[in-house]
């Protein structure tokens, strides 16, 4: 019996989480030529498995998308501990617990625990008919739940809320979004962009109710059949899914005495404030290039980046460069792709026409892109992201023009 | 199965059976090859998995969609010969492919 190994490693990295970060970062782990050995725990039944299709395709697409082919984590000699949750980290003695209280010891810990969905603090969330959609486990629930002619009430105007939305308004069922702020995606999208998207679901039947306070559920039989708003009507429902944004799984790191602030805090190359602990994902709050401070993004984009980040602190390679952010989501037959940070930027230029579905956003300082949010326009948000991390000016007149070929609308 | 060969941005090459109806992408993830990220899983949304694809093979695989060519227009590294991965389904001709993977995946 014969081993090979181009080299070896008598290191042990432990991965806490198994969602897309975790999942990429094995895999990179093995690319990167590391040797030692892989473990990762995983609180979820599930392989690593693609995220999107649970809200983009929940009624008639594949669900299950796995990262990885169920195989490919014996090939790569990675061992993968599903359904076992680790319940707390000895960093004095490079240890971590699981809920059966057995001790893994590491050399290196990744914690890759992603994030939770925000629960509604009003009475009724424990009616039966009441959801939230993080996991596939959620995701095979809710699509047995919605049925044609049905009504829900999706509370919270996000991502997720709205791609829920678009599946089943496209799928015939009664949908109202029911929003707090005066805007959906009032956190993540700018004004202009929520305008048209909003538009673009009304068109299409979706009821949007915004600066409307969820103030309980009502219910009988144990089964909601309404939604309760702070003006005293009522939305009448036969589902209702809470999506109301999510929060840092960080209470283990937070307990090994990490620095966090609601999320791990971590440098660019996924470092935590212990040298042996790194942290990706959705559970950190990272630096980002040109933005002041600290930043939690929640997308497969900066999972990925964060993952390449940790491999190379891990395998001692040179750190990777600085990333523009960017994440996608599919309402309807919009492909929309945003890049950068949408803070309140001075400008803003039209290119192309929110009616036809086929339009790009961008948002300038002095011509300067910070950020664009596109439908449709594939071209006009990689030439963005470009756009972005060259620091070129562009001339607002040229960029709103859609006949002037993207390349010439750059002042040279 | 028909084989396909990945030439790495180290040089290295790698000849991988990737089974009929799966893309060019799918046969790299499989074997965990670097180089090509595939950050979306396939849905023509992140052009990362972007290959170079050899002139006599091109007509092996489908056309460009209009979406693919503009994703690939800005994308790093685009030449003539670009494509994106995912986009290339296996049939049994393309049994022999070569494809270069770009080093501008990330």
């Amino acid at each position: 019996m014969t081993q090979q190994r181009v080299s070896s490693d008598d290191r042990r990295v432990v991965v806490v989480g198994g969602g897309h970060a975790g999942g990429t970062l094995v895999g990179m782990l093995r690319q990167a030529g590391f040797a030692g050995e892989i473990v990762m725990f995983g609180q979820e039944t599930e392989l690593p498995y693609h995220r999107p299709p649970l809200s983009k395709k929940f009624i008639d697409g594949d669900l299950e998308q796995w990262l990885r082919a169920p195989e490919f984590y014996r090939e790569q000699n990675i061992s993968v501990r599903l359904g076992e949750s680790i319940e707390s980290i000895d960093p004095a003695a490079r240890r971590v617990y699981s809920s059966s209280a057995q001790a893994t010891e590491y050399d290196l810990l990744v914690l890759a625990t992603g994030a939770e969905p925000r629960r509604l603090p009003v009475p009724g969330t424990d009616l039966a008919g009441v959801f939230t959609l993080r996991t596939l486990a959620d995701a095979r629930v809710l699509r047995k739940a919605v049925i044609s002619g049905s009504r829900i009430a999706i509370i919270g105007g996000g991502y997720v809320g709205l791609e829920v939305a678009a599946v089943a308004r496209a799928n015939g069922v009664d949908v109202t979004v029911i929003e707090r702020e005066d805007r959906v995606l009032a956190r993540v999208a700018s004004t202009r962009l929520s305008e048209i998207l909003a538009a673009y679901h009304r068109d299409r039947g979706t009821k949007i109710l915004t600066g409307a306070q969820v103030v309980g559920l009502s219910g009988d039989d144990g089964h909601v059949r309404g939604v309760l708003l702070g003006d005293g009507t009522q939305v009448p429902c036969d589902i209702a899914l809470v999506g109301i944004g999510a929060l840092p799984r960080d209470e283990l790191a937070v307990a090994a005495g990490l620095a966090c602030e609601q999320g791990i805090l971590v440098d660019h190359r996924a470092r935590t404030s212990d040298p042996a602990i790194f942290a990706i994902g959705d559970v950190t709050r990272r630096p980002l290039t040109g933005v002041d401070g600290l930043q939690r993004l929640e997308s497969i984009p900066s999972a990925v980046e964060q993952a390449r980040q940790a491999t190379a602190s891990i395998v001692g390679a040179a750190p990777a460069p600085a990333e523009v952010p960017w994440f996608w989501s599919d309402q309807f037959d919009l492909k929309l792709k945003i890049a950068g940070v949408v803070s309140a930027p001075p400008g803003t230029i039209l290119r192309g026409d929110p009616a036809s579905g086929r339009f790009a956003l961008f948002h300038h300082v002095d011509g300067k892109i910070t950020a664009v949010e596109s439908a449709n326009s594939p071209g006009e948000f990689m030439a963005g992201k470009k756009f972005i991390a060259g620091g070129e000016r562009i001339d607002p007149t040229r960029l709103a023009d859609p006949a002037v070929p993207l390349r010439d609308t750059v002042i040279k | 199965m028909p084989m396909v060969t990945y030439v790495l941005p180290d040089g290295s090459e790698h000849a991988i059976d990737v089974p009929c109806g799966q893309t060019v992408m799918d046969g790299s993830v499989r074997s965990n090859l670097p180089g090509i990220v595939a950050e979306c899983g396939g849905s023509c949304s992140c052009a990362t998995c972007h290959v170079y694809v050899d002139p006599d093979s091109q007509a092996l695989f489908d056309e460009m969609t209009d979406e693919e060519r503009e994703l690939l227009e800005f994308a790093d590294g685009a030449q003539a010969d670009s494509r994106l991965s995912c986009q290339l389904v296996v049939t049994t001709e393309c049994d022999g492919v070569r494809v270069t993977v770009s080093a501008a995946n990330g």
